[in-house]
């Protein structure tokens, strides 16, 4: 166990690596800092300065070590646009997003899981039709356009829950949270299932496909013919086996709710890192751009790292396997 | 036995009888879906024969028509059947050169990444070895982030890169660029796979003991016995890779207002939501899905038809 844990996080180093590499030559060679940061006028002894104190005269690898050592220490050099340091900037942004991203999860989880069990279970009775068909429209529809039309119905014609921001926070020293306060949570409403929809859907329809492959293997007709209850069945004996590949799913898809997190903060201005993020890119605010990159491939690779681990956890017959091909990978 | 021989039947009485046009005549999701898709293209290609406006010709836009209602609401004006935005355009025609430029984008960035995919593919699977090893780890870390979040990324850098005035000009190739290049890897791997498969067979240890070069084997033996499947592939990302573009155009850094794509034009609409004026946006919005979706679904189906396992 431990082992394969370490093995894993060897894996992991190499593409950090290369991660922070391209987040570096962005870093150093897209756009000129020093121009930037100068302004109109200046002297060359002003610029020679300048570009000592950046460090940028000296060699290529010192500098990506330099670059690499201070991101370790959550320091990625100061946004062109906003002249602030962007570990401060992000560090403030990142509660907006998490809150935005976690409600969006569990919304997904919470009405995907079952919805998928009911379909899977009754097949071909009418509510699991009218889903299956909804599902269709919500892998199909971008996520902006469910935002606008979320915004549309709830916000402009019936004026239920506001349309932009995060209402009232509340602040704890680094944190900042809108679960404690009506206005917060009724601004996370719209942003959350606009976020949620499509990883709901997805979530759904694999359990269903799952659902259906599980429920004519042999062992539930077994299960069956022991003359246990439905219930037992479905749950106890199907719903388990069906989790391997859910998990995977929803431990990928974290990743794409985060990347969707951008879309969706645009379209309700929601004052987190993907809005941030996309107002870098629009005045190539490199820094920005690069500590974003950075902080992404940390979570995403943390994110496999568990996915690993919980397969792991539920599935035995991994356990054996690994244990038989250890080495041949 | 009677004497007459029968004619061999043409090619295209031929393709009328095969399996395929059977399951396809068999399945009413298919042909609605091709339908869509033909109306889709047919409108967008020939959008300034049809559409009933020209929304680029400035001389012909009259203030005085903005905002106008679609044609079936109280006030409408049945010269603009989905009504008009702030600048007294025309949406439909709106809709159509739009779907123009979405089409335009979406087909040429899934060609591109086809073109790098498929060269990729092929120099990791023949040769194999250290050259397989990088060109794969690459794509299984690109494969961990989503594409959209690389397209953004690279758009961000390379109109970083150019100099302003190339980079205003070329917006529309940086975006092919950055989506076609978000999703290269899927056809890489692809394309690596079969084509291992394929380099062990004996036609291929032939066309070596004859001394053909590596390049000529590549391209003119194996590329044709591996495309199947990618094409296939092609064809689901194609939806894919137009959502893409609009999402990028809505988020304000795809294509500018001057060449306006679904995207663009459902972001401009964004701003008179609150005004009241859906039109602007709804119809656009429902325009793109419905491509998506029929797109998608006719993906799905070809997948399918095309997979002896599913018969």
């Amino acid at each position: 166990m431990i082992g394969f844990i370490l093995s894993r996080l060897l894996q992991a180093i190499p593409v950090l690596i290369v991660v922070g590499f391209i987040s570096f030559a962005m870093f150093a060679f897209v756009g000129d800092p020093v121009t930037i940061m100068l302004g109109q006028d200046y002297t060359e002894a002003q610029r020679v300065r300048l570009v000592h104190e950046l460090g940028l005269d000296q060699p290529f690898f010192v500098q990506y070590a330099k670059f690499m050592w201070k991101a370790l220490h959550g320091e990625f050099g100061v946004s062109y646009r906003l002249a602030r340091p962007v570990g401060g900037l992000i560090l403030e942004r990142l509660p907006a997003t998490t809150e935005l991203a976690a409600v969006a999860a569990v919304f997904a989880l919470v009405i995907g899981l079952p919805l998928g069990v009911y379909t899977g279970i009754r097949r071909t009775s009418f509510l699991s039709r009218v889903v299956m068909i909804f599902s269709l429209l919500g892998v199909s529809l971008p996520t902006f356009l469910i935002g606008i039309l979320l915004i549309l119905v709830f916000a402009v014609l019936l004026g239920w829950l506001p349309s932009f921001g995060r209402g009232d926070v509340v602040h704890f020293s680094h944190w900042s949270t809108g679960f404690l306060t009506l206005s917060g949570l009724k601004a996370l409403v719209l942003p959350a299932i606009t976020l949620g929809l499509f990883q709901m859907t997805l979530i759904m329809r694999l359990v269903r496909a799952e659902m259906l492959e599980v429920l004519r293997s042999d062992y539930i007709k077994f299960a069956r013919a022991r003359g246990l209850s439905q219930r037992a069945i479905n749950f106890g004996h199907a719903l388990k086996n069906t989790l391997v590949p859910v998990i995977t799913i929803v431990g990928l898809q974290i990743g794409g709710l985060l990347a969707f997190s951008i879309v969706t903060e645009t379209v309700f201005q929601w004052p987190g890192m993907g809005l941030l993020l996309v107002q870098s890119i629009s005045v190539a605010d490199i820094p920005v751009m690069s500590a974003y990159l950075l902080l992404i491939a940390v979570v995403f690779v943390a994110i496999n790292l568990i996915v690993d681990l919980l397969y792991y956890a539920v599935d035995p017959r991994l356990r054996m396997v690994r244990r038989a091909s250890a080495g041949s990978r | 036995m009677s004497a007459t021989v029968r004619k061999p039947p043409g090619l295209l009485a031929r393709a009328l009888d095969s399996d395929f046009v059977y399951a396809f005549s068999r399945s009413p999701v298919a042909i609605v879906s091709f339908a869509v898709v033909v109306i889709c293209l047919v409108g967008a290609f020939f959008s300034p024969w049809l559409a009933p406006h020209n929304p680029f010709d400035l001389a012909s836009l009259n203030l005085m028509d903005s905002f106008k209602p679609p044609a079936f609401m109280a006030d409408g004006d049945a010269a603009y059947p989905l009504g008009t935005d702030d600048q007294g355009r025309d949406i439909l025609s709106g809709i159509m050169y739009g779907a123009r430029i979405s089409l335009f984008v979406g087909i040429l960035s899934i060609g591109f990444s086809l073109l790098v995919g498929i060269a990729l593919g092929l120099v990791a699977g023949y040769l194999g070895g250290f050259v397989d090893t990088v060109l794969m780890r690459v794509a299984d870390i690109q494969l961990t982030f989503p594409s959209i979040l690389i397209a953004l990324l690279v758009d961000g850098v390379v109109r970083a890169v150019l100099p302003r005035e190339v980079a205003d000009n070329a917006e529309i190739y940086v975006l092919i660029f950055a989506i076609g290049i978000a999703r290269w890897p899927q056809f890489a791997r692809t394309v690596r796979g079969s084509t291992m498969v394929e380099r062990g067979k004996e036609y291929i240890m032939a066309a070596r003991v004859i001394g053909l070069s590596s390049p000529r084997i590549m391209l003119s033996h194996i590329m044709p016995n591996v495309l199947g499947p990618v094409l296939v592939i092609a064809t689901l990302n194609l939806g894919l890779a137009i959502l893409d573009e609009a999402t990028l155009s809505f988020l304000g850094v795809g294509l500018p207002p001057t060449q306006p794509s679904l995207g663009t034009l459902i972001r401009i609409g964004n701003d008179f939501l609150f005004s009241g004026e859906w039109w602007i946006t709804v119809f656009p919005g429902i325009a793109l899905a419905m491509m998506v979706l029929s797109i998608n679904l006719l993906g799905d189906w070809l997948r399918d038809a095309l997979n002896p396992r599913l018969r």
